[in-house]
């Protein structure tokens, strides 16, 4: 599990990288951190895995504060870092036997974990070559077995697909909803946005070191975007008229041949604005949610913050 | 223990695995160390046939001991990029974060580092050593004494520590391999005069003279090894990606460091300045002791010792006499010789190099500079007896009155550099190495302005105008 509260850390005690962040993660859940570059993403990890003391605020990771008891921070956190950070004259194998030493694995268990590991990510041929021969993808997949090598309850992932083709990158995401299943805590920062949506339970942005927005994808659709959005297509032109409309329904947007309305309790409402379309003898084809992506959600909020126009 | 060392070990089993699979480290170093000796050899047997030509019986026998350690201290120069890549290196190649998010202690990892940096030169030069000593060994020099070969190897260990735990540290505060090697300047230059000292030492001196030089080097050396760990910070390494330096921030600490809570100068005076003072308690006690031993074994020495080096007649006795006496008569000008303003800044210089000095040393040569002073202070009271005069009376009316306020002046201000020392290598968790460094100098700043400074003023007016009244007084007789 992961709590922070007004979490902060400041350099050169002037600028705050981190400022008031708040976030709360579940065992078996994903949350996803989004922001630009520089918007304090990577400090933050660097602080929920005790590399960095915050200046103001607390953390408490896998049940220990981050600033009490960093030593069982790291030994039950698995990182994967910004950079890959292999040492490239050190063959896979070696990497994985070196930091599961580091980690304090019996040769037994790091035996078995190497070898699941190397196998699972598909680099048991590649074990006995020199890291710095591997791909790009290669490489991050083997630095993403070096932050599973202990089996770590929490996990912060910072872009964890980057640079990686594109069956790697799905491999990559099937282990990570894999081991939400096993009720590790995970954060992932990323700039990819499908991947988030595919993966997170919530979503957290980040902006100039502040959370601008957390909570599910649902809620921050709602919170940036509005009430959800349906629409009517018509086999034909169709004239509504003036449509009477039920409490909590309104006209977003009207063509010949579809209405868009903007419905604030779908489930509750949706039934009787079907029927009134009927008793009008609307030629009604389909009736359906209007999709929105987190992307519009992401560039809203930027934008929001930026103070500039958001181009839909 | 055993987990701590077998930590160590593996932080530094993999950094040798790494450096000897890089061939672009270990072809240059082996190519340097395997040749220089050869050079070195070659170097030998033309100074030797020159100085078998025109002379130098005092070079020739101690050429081969001075070879042996400048051939030491080579490959130290040059394999030190293993310690300055230590953990910058890691740093700009991205490998350093895996390895401080894991488990691995602090100490552990420094001393792993430490160990490779300390290994692989010690390695180098010992071998360069071997090599040489093969060489001449065919050669028709005189070979040194196992003895003499044991000091310098030892005294190759103490350099290689020393310079690697400067480097060291110099890889955890740096934020570019370029700038650390930048840096390596201010680890080589310093130990090449060392090195020339040491030099002296061999020619002029006994080997025995060498057992100074190791124990000083490695007290330094201990010294950096305890700096380095009590400010190695995982934060450090991360939090900095490029060197600033914060004029304003440096500014605004000093000053509100210096000048406390206070709002005035009284207030200052009432209470800040006493809770420096009180912070000094535990050093000025050091001081003031190591002060009182070095008065009374000057002394000791002096009185038993002197009379032995010189003989001491009741001629000579007297010639001493009429030599002081000529002197007092000067003293009725030394005003005018020596105005109080300029004494006051000799005084003032002084303690400005006790912390200068203290600064480059941990407070070591501070202390040493102190003591010598102090020492002299008993010597004279020594010889003062020796010549038949009170050394009592000669306290109290030479050197008292103004020592009052100048040796008060001097000991709180070596109390205070040995307090900036002090700190630099106690472990500080929330402050970095430049703001202790910082603090501690503004504390240092504090007893100068507010106390050494008026006191070696007020010293220096008594020490002019007043005491070589009381001498006269003291001493009618003269």
């Amino acid at each position: 599990m992961i709590e922070t509260n007004d979490l902060s850390k400041q350099f050169n005690n002037d600028f705050w990288a981190v400022d008031g962040v708040t976030l709360n993660v579940q065992p078996g859940k994903i949350l996803a951190l989004l922001g630009q570059n520089g918007a304090g993403k990577t400090t933050t990890v660097r602080m929920l895995t005790a590399l960095l003391r915050p200046t103001r605020g607390w953390a408490r990771v896998a049940g220990y504060d981050v600033t009490q008891k960093p030593q069982e921070i790291r030994a039950n956190v698995g990182v994967l870092t910004e950079q890959h950070g292999l040492y490239m004259r050190m063959t896979g194998d070696e990497y994985l036997e070196f930091f599961g030493k580091v980690y304090g694995l019996d040769p037994h268990a790091r035996k078995t974990r190497s070898d699941y590991l190397l196998q699972y990510f598909g680099l048991a041929e590649a074990s006995g070559r020199r890291c710095g021969e591997y791909s790009k993808g290669m490489k991050q997949k083997l630095a993403l077995a070096r932050a599973l090598m202990h089996d770590p309850s929490v996990l912060l992932l910072d872009e964890p697909t980057s640079a990686m083709d594109p069956e790697s990158s799905r491999l990559v995401r099937d282990e990570i909803a894999r081991l939400r299943s096993s009720q590790r805590t995970i954060i992932i920062c990323t700039h990819n946005l499908a991947e988030a949506e595919a993966l997170a339970d919530s979503i957290a942005i980040i902006y100039r070191g502040k959370i601008l927005l957390n909570g599910t994808l649902d809620e921050l659709k709602r919170v940036v975007l509005g009430p959800v959005e349906y629409e009517a297509k018509f086999a034909r032109d169709f004239d509504a008229g003036d449509l009477d409309l039920p409490q909590g329904v309104t006209l977003a947007a009207r063509n010949s041949d579809s209405l868009r309305f903007r419905v604030e309790a779908p489930q509750a409402v949706n039934p009787t604005l079907v029927h009134a379309l009927a008793s009008r003898n609307a030629p009604l084809v389909s009736f359906q949610e209007v999709p929105r992506r987190l992307e519009q959600v992401y560039l809203k909020t930027m934008a929001d913050a930026q103070g500039v126009a958001y181009a839909a | 223990m055993q987990r701590s060392s077998s930590t160590i070990w593996m932080v530094a089993q993999r950094e040798f695995l790494d450096q000897f699979r890089d061939w672009r480290i270990v072809v240059p170093m082996f190519v340097l160390v395997t040749l220089f000796p050869f050079i070195a050899d070659d170097t030998t047997r033309q100074a030797v046939n020159f100085m078998n030509r025109f002379g130098g019986d005092l070079i020739l026998d101690h050429l081969i001991p001075f070879v042996v350690l400048v051939i030491g201290f080579f490959p130290l120069s040059f394999t030190l990029v293993v310690a300055l890549e230590s953990f910058v290196g890691e740093k700009e190649r991205g490998t350093i974060e895996p390895l401080l998010s894991s488990p691995i202690e602090d100490t552990h990892m420094y001393l792993g580092k430490l160990l490779v940096g300390i290994a692989t030169p010690l390695v180098f030069s010992y071998a360069s050593i071997v090599i040489y000593l093969i060489l001449v060994s065919h050669r028709n020099v005189q070979f040194p004494s196992p003895y003499m070969l044991a000091l310098i190897f030892l005294l190759t260990f103490a350099h290689a520590v020393l310079m690697v735990s400067s480097a060291i540290i110099i890889s955890v505060q740096a934020t570019s391999i370029r700038a650390a090697n930048l840096l390596a300047s201010f680890v080589v230059v310093p130990v090449a005069f060392l090195l020339q000292g040491e030099t002296v030492l061999i020619f002029w001196g006994n080997e025995d003279v060498l057992w100074y030089a190791i124990v000083g080097v490695t007290l330094l050396a201990i010294l950096l090894v305890r700096l380095g760990l009590s400010h190695f910070r995982r934060e450090y390494l991360l939090g900095r990606e490029i060197d600033t330096i914060n004029f304003r921030w440096i500014g605004r600490t000093f000053r509100d460091r210096f000048r406390g809570q206070a709002g005035s100068i009284v207030e200052w005076y009432r209470t800040e300045l006493p809770i420096t003072l009180r912070q000094l308690r535990q050093p000025l006690m050091i001081v003031i002791a190591l002060g009182v031993i070095a008065g009374i074994v000057s002394y000791m020495w002096v009185v038993t010792n002197v009379p032995t080096y010189i003989d001491l007649t009741p001629e000579r006795v007297d010639q001493f006499k009429t030599f002081i006496a000529d002197n007092l008569t000067n003293l009725d000008s030394l005003g005018e010789r020596l105005p109080a303003p300029v004494l006051f800044y000799h005084n003032a210089r002084t303690t400005v190099a006790f912390l200068l000095l203290g600064l480059v040393s941990f407070g070591t040569l501070g202390l040493t500079l102190f003591i010598g002073n102090i020492a002299l202070v008993g010597g004279v009271l020594g010889a003062a007896h020796l010549v038949g005069y009170s050394p009592l009376l000669a306290f109290v009316a030479g050197i008292l009155p103004h020592g009052i306020f100048e040796l008060t002046a001097i000991f709180l201000a070596t109390a205070a550099t040995l307090r900036v020392a002090a700190k630099l290598v106690t472990p500080q968790t929330d402050k970095s190495l430049g703001e202790t460094l910082l603090l501690s100098l503004a504390d240092w700043f504090r007893i100068f302005v507010g106390i050494v400074l008026p006191f070696l003023a007020v010293a220096a007016v008594i020490e002019i105008y007043l005491t070589p009244v009381l001498i006269k007084l003291a001493f009618p007789y003269l």
